[in-house]
């Protein structure tokens, strides 16, 4: 797979655009890719080297650090069943055995039709809805093993109403020239003017 | 004495139940910007006081005072920069989550009075990357406030205020939500804690300039405050834990629920039990022990459950209220499985920049899985104390610490609670032959 293509691309500048330091960029853009590939391309990281001016080396190092960041093509659909404490007192580990069987593989496999992806992950802050689950960061509550029985046939159907695997929010920050303020780089700057307003006695000397 | 109904007492959730809330037209409707409005015809540093008077205690674990960390930004040192800490990933903690999805307007109007009473020229909102819907929740209100003037160049008109926000999402890591390792992550590197001193971003943070680092219920409080004044704020709750605290209770509840409720007068009992609350034990189940403040805390019993949720009374007890996470386990839970649960998750957590970290807590795992496996020794649980030991010395409460974060002595938590409260419950757990077994495992004891 690829570096980023033109839409990507288009997109990756204007998320560039809103750091002082194009470094900051790293992990949105290795997201970007992720949405583009399904997976963090090689290819794609060496691209995004280029773009926030570090070497491919240091956008493997960050990219390796982070566990939402597939560097091996993973199923269409990563179905992550959370393991938090809240969850384990609620039939977590049961609900794990259960993906197991049904699936045919551990947690970090991926079914043979490539559609499934199974994780056992920590915590995903859903606490009073032990058990649960997410579909490519999508919550599933309170979930019955009937209930993933049907969410695994829709998913092979491709009738769960969720994304393939790498997009995340459906909607972007976007700005439109004329309102955006700026980046501030962090050198060469003043005080901020709104500071000088209404000076009064009681400041803190900041 | 019976706490007050929820709905009189709600700050920070009072739009949880409006429909539009979290829509620019609902926020409006519904007193949204009011905040930000009156900050604007402050001096900043009266609106820095008004959090000052408020007393306002930082919400994302640590505790410490929002105005007294605000003040800690070196003079004349530009720019400066806020970033917002929505990387909530303590086991049971579930309120930030909420209230970016629910309310985002309130949280970028929060921003936007700590950017104008700091001087803070940008703000990062950094979001865990696995809450994909609070990511796109913010986004479109973010989209929607530049367009009517809110956010970006010229705040509501103003000349001379100018304030940028930029949504930033996480890739999976929960030691990013420790402040250092956040602006670590923010800059594109590897989230790993900084080595301290100096101990607050505020003097030196992203790229090396002060930086404010805040919790995202902490600045959701801000227009409130501004809006009210920060002494009817320090009215409510406790002397010392003032305003209201939004807590999640889970496990073996009846109802379980986030819930916000006075801070520092309502006591657990009330939040476990009061059926406005949690409701209670599922029937016919008794308490057996509960967490009162996120994972990373030591655990609480029977007769702590009388203590207000108020931060020096829990502090002074053994244990935190660290980030609004009560997890309640009853008479069926298998407390070495429970504590082998939350052990796990430090271990798999950990940045691995400090041996006794690193080390410490896959040393600990280990050892409760083959205690869990039925291949304990008998010497495991004195060893289990002195790993423990070795990475947090003493084993006391506030921890001390041989490494860069609290991380690692957060793992001692749970075992130095459950091994101390219920060691019977790990004997049961060895071989009956583990006692004549006295091989050395070459691991010092």
């Amino acid at each position: 797979m690829a570096r980023l293509n033109s839409n990507s691309l288009a997109i990756a500048q204007e998320i560039i655009g809103r750091y002082p330091v194009p470094r900051s960029a790293l992990i949105p853009l290795l997201h970007l890719a992720q949405e583009q590939d399904g997976y963090v391309a090689e290819d794609a990281m060496a691209h995004i080297a280029e773009l926030v001016e570090v070497t491919p080396a240091e956008v493997m190092g960050t990219c390796s650090f982070y566990e939402m960041l597939k560097r091996e093509p993973v199923g269409d659909y990563m179905v992550n069943i959370c393991n938090g404490i809240s969850c384990h007192l609620l039939g977590a580990s049961a609900l794990i055995h259960h993906a197991e069987d049904t699936l045919g593989v551990k947690p970090g496999g991926t079914t043979d039709d490539g559609k499934i992806t199974l994780e056992a992950v920590e915590c995903i802050a859903a606490c009073t809805e032990a058990p649960c689950l997410q579909v490519n960061y999508r919550y599933r509550n309170q979930v019955t093993t009937e209930d993933f029985d049907q969410l695994v046939a829709d998913l092979r159907a491709d009738a769960a109403g969720v994304a393939p695997h790498g997009q995340l929010a459906k909607v972007r920050q976007h700005v439109s020239e004329d309102r955006w303020a700026g980046v501030s780089p962090p050198h060469g700057q003043g005080e901020p003017a709104w500071m000088a307003r209404n000076p009064s006695d009681n400041g803190d000397g900041s | 004495m019976s706490a007050p109904a929820p709905s009189d007492l709600r700050i920070i959730t009072s739009r949880f139940d409006v429909e539009d809330g979290h829509t620019l037209a609902g926020y409006e409707r519904t007193g949204g910007y009011a905040g930000l409005r009156r900050a604007l015809e402050m001096a900043p540093a009266d609106v820095h006081g008004e959090v000052r008077t408020a007393s306002l205690l930082g919400r994302g674990g640590a505790g410490f005072p929002a105005g007294v960390k605000w003040g800690f930004c070196p003079p004349g040192v530009w720019p400066r920069y806020l970033v917002v800490n929505g990387d909530e990933s303590e086991p049971g903690t579930y309120k930030d989550r909420l209230l970016m999805e629910r309310d985002p307007h309130q949280l970028i109007e929060g921003c936007l009075i700590a950017c104008y009473a700091l001087g803070l020229s940008q703000c990062f909102l950094y979001v865990r990357g696995e809450m994909a819907h609070a990511q796109e929740r913010l986004a479109a209100a973010l989209n929607e406030a530049y367009e009517a003037g809110y956010v970006g160049a010229n705040v509501l008109g103003a000349e001379d205020f100018s304030v940028d926000i930029t949504l930033h999402w996480g890739a999976g890591a929960y030691i990013v939500g420790e402040e250092t390792a956040l602006i670590e992550s923010l800059e594109g590197d590897r989230g790993m804690p900084r080595l301290k001193p100096p101990y607050f971003p505020a003097s030196i943070g992203l790229y090396g300039k002060p930086t404010i680092v805040n919790n995202v219920e902490t600045l959701a409080n801000l227009p409130w405050i501004v809006s009210n004044g920060g002494d009817a704020f320090a009215a409510m709750g406790s002397d010392s834990s003032t305003g209201t605290r939004v807590f999640a209770v889970s496990g073996h509840v009846a109802t379980p629920g986030v819930f916000e409720v006075p801070f520092g007068t309502t006591t657990f009992r009330e939040i476990i039990f009061d059926p406005q609350y949690a409701g209670g034990m599922r029937p016919g189940r008794t308490l057996k022990t509960f967490i009162p403040g996120g994972a990373s805390a030591p655990w609480f019993f029977e007769e702590h459950l009388d203590l207000p949720l108020e931060k020096t009374t829990v502090d002074q007890a053994g244990s935190m209220l660290g980030s609004g996470a009560i997890v309640v386990m009853d008479d069926t839970t298998d407390v070495v499985k429970a504590c082998h649960n939350v052990v796990r998750f430090f271990a798999r957590e950990s940045c691995g920049k400090c041996t006794p970290c690193r080390e410490g807590t896959s040393w600990l795992e280990k050892i409760l899985g083959r205690i869990l496996a039925g291949q304990g020794r008998p010497q495991d649980l004195d060893l289990l104390m002195d790993v423990c030991d070795n990475i947090s010395p003493g084993i006391n409460w506030p921890p001390r610490q041989t490494t860069i974060c609290p991380l690692g002595p957060s793992a001692v938590s749970p075992i130095a609670s459950a091994l101390e409260r219920f060691r019977d419950e790990f004997e049961a757990y060895l071989p009956a032959t583990a006692v004549a077994v006295t091989t050395s495992s070459g691991v010092a004891s």
